[in-house]
């Protein structure tokens, strides 16, 4: 078991997270890949709090280790829900206004 | 990469629940078994749920997901592979050492319910009443949000959305 596998998978779920914010047109996707790209950096937090839980102290049964990353990861996943509530919300809002979920659309805060 | 390349964002939907589930498997092998469970109730239950709920809301079939015109996809693309690589060159180069035998991984009781809870409760009270401050203004924000506009031209859209703050 290496973390570095940890590691790779992570950076791969935010690149997928990256290449979708870039790519998608649909605000609800784009939306979906940033809660992806959330997921990962989790995913990294948990498993590096259980590296340095494992580096910090000897390991028995009763160990503690990596469960300061996990409250952590635990914050951060309240964060997201959230966001997730105040985000879906705004793209109701978008919706009714303009009756579309386009985000190439939302230009008229250039002009 | 279901979830990028779907064309429907209701197939988007369901390959972030598979996504999500196999993190979850992840989280349990990393003996987090509490955030594995959260990670599916809150995720894969409740926010997905939601995400559903607005995308049939929407009635998508008529305008489907279009991707953007193909410079722009292709440049999108490219600077996700950059992006990749480049964090790997960082990433990989660093965390080389860290090799951990899985029996040592899978001891210990830090994912349990009752650790996290003390640790909640204890040394990380004062961020957890914070974040219950920030439920209720997300709770807020949304009622504000979803609300039915009381203008005329609204009013004959039937009722307006429920709220999705049932988190």
């Amino acid at each position: 078991m290496n973390t570095q596998y940890y590691v790779f998978l992570s950076l791969l779920l935010f690149a997928i997270g990256v290449m979708g914010v870039l790519t998608r047109r649909n605000a609800i996707v784009v939306f979906m890949c940033i809660e992806l790209m959330l997921s990962a950096v989790n995913l990294l937090l948990v498993s590096f709090g259980k590296v340095r839980g494992i580096f910090e102290r000897v390991f028995d049964a009763h160990s503690r280790a990596g469960a300061d990353a996990q409250v952590f990861v635990l914050f951060v996943m309240v964060v997201a829900a959230a966001e997730v509530v105040v985000g879906l919300s705004v793209v109701v809002m978008v919706f009714r206004n303009t009756h579309s979920v386009d985000v190439d659309k939302l230009d008229r805060l250039k002009y | 990469m279901m979830v990028v390349l779907s064309k429907s964002p209701v197939g988007s939907v369901l390959a972030l629940v598979v996504t999500l589930v196999s993190v979850s498997a992840h989280y349990i092998f990393l003996n987090a078994q509490f955030l594995a469970i959260v990670n599916i109730i809150v995720y894969a239950g409740a926010v997905m749920v939601l995400f559903l709920f607005v995308v049939m809301l929407m009635n998508l079939r008529r305008h489907p997901g279009r991707y953007h015109l193909l410079l722009t996809r292709l440049t999108g693309f490219l600077l996700g592979l950059v992006f990749l690589v480049a964090l790997w060159m960082v990433g990989g180069r660093h965390v080389q050492g860290f090799h951990v035998d899985a029996a040592t991984l899978h001891t210990g009781n830090s994912g349990l319910v009752g650790t996290i809870g003390q640790l909640l409760f204890s040394k990380y009270a004062f961020p957890f009443e914070l974040t219950g401050v920030l439920f209720l203004s997300a709770i807020l924000a949304g009622i504000l949000l979803a609300r039915k506009p009381a203008s005329p031209k609204e009013k004959n859209r039937g009722p307006g959305p429920a709220n999705p703050t049932d988190e």
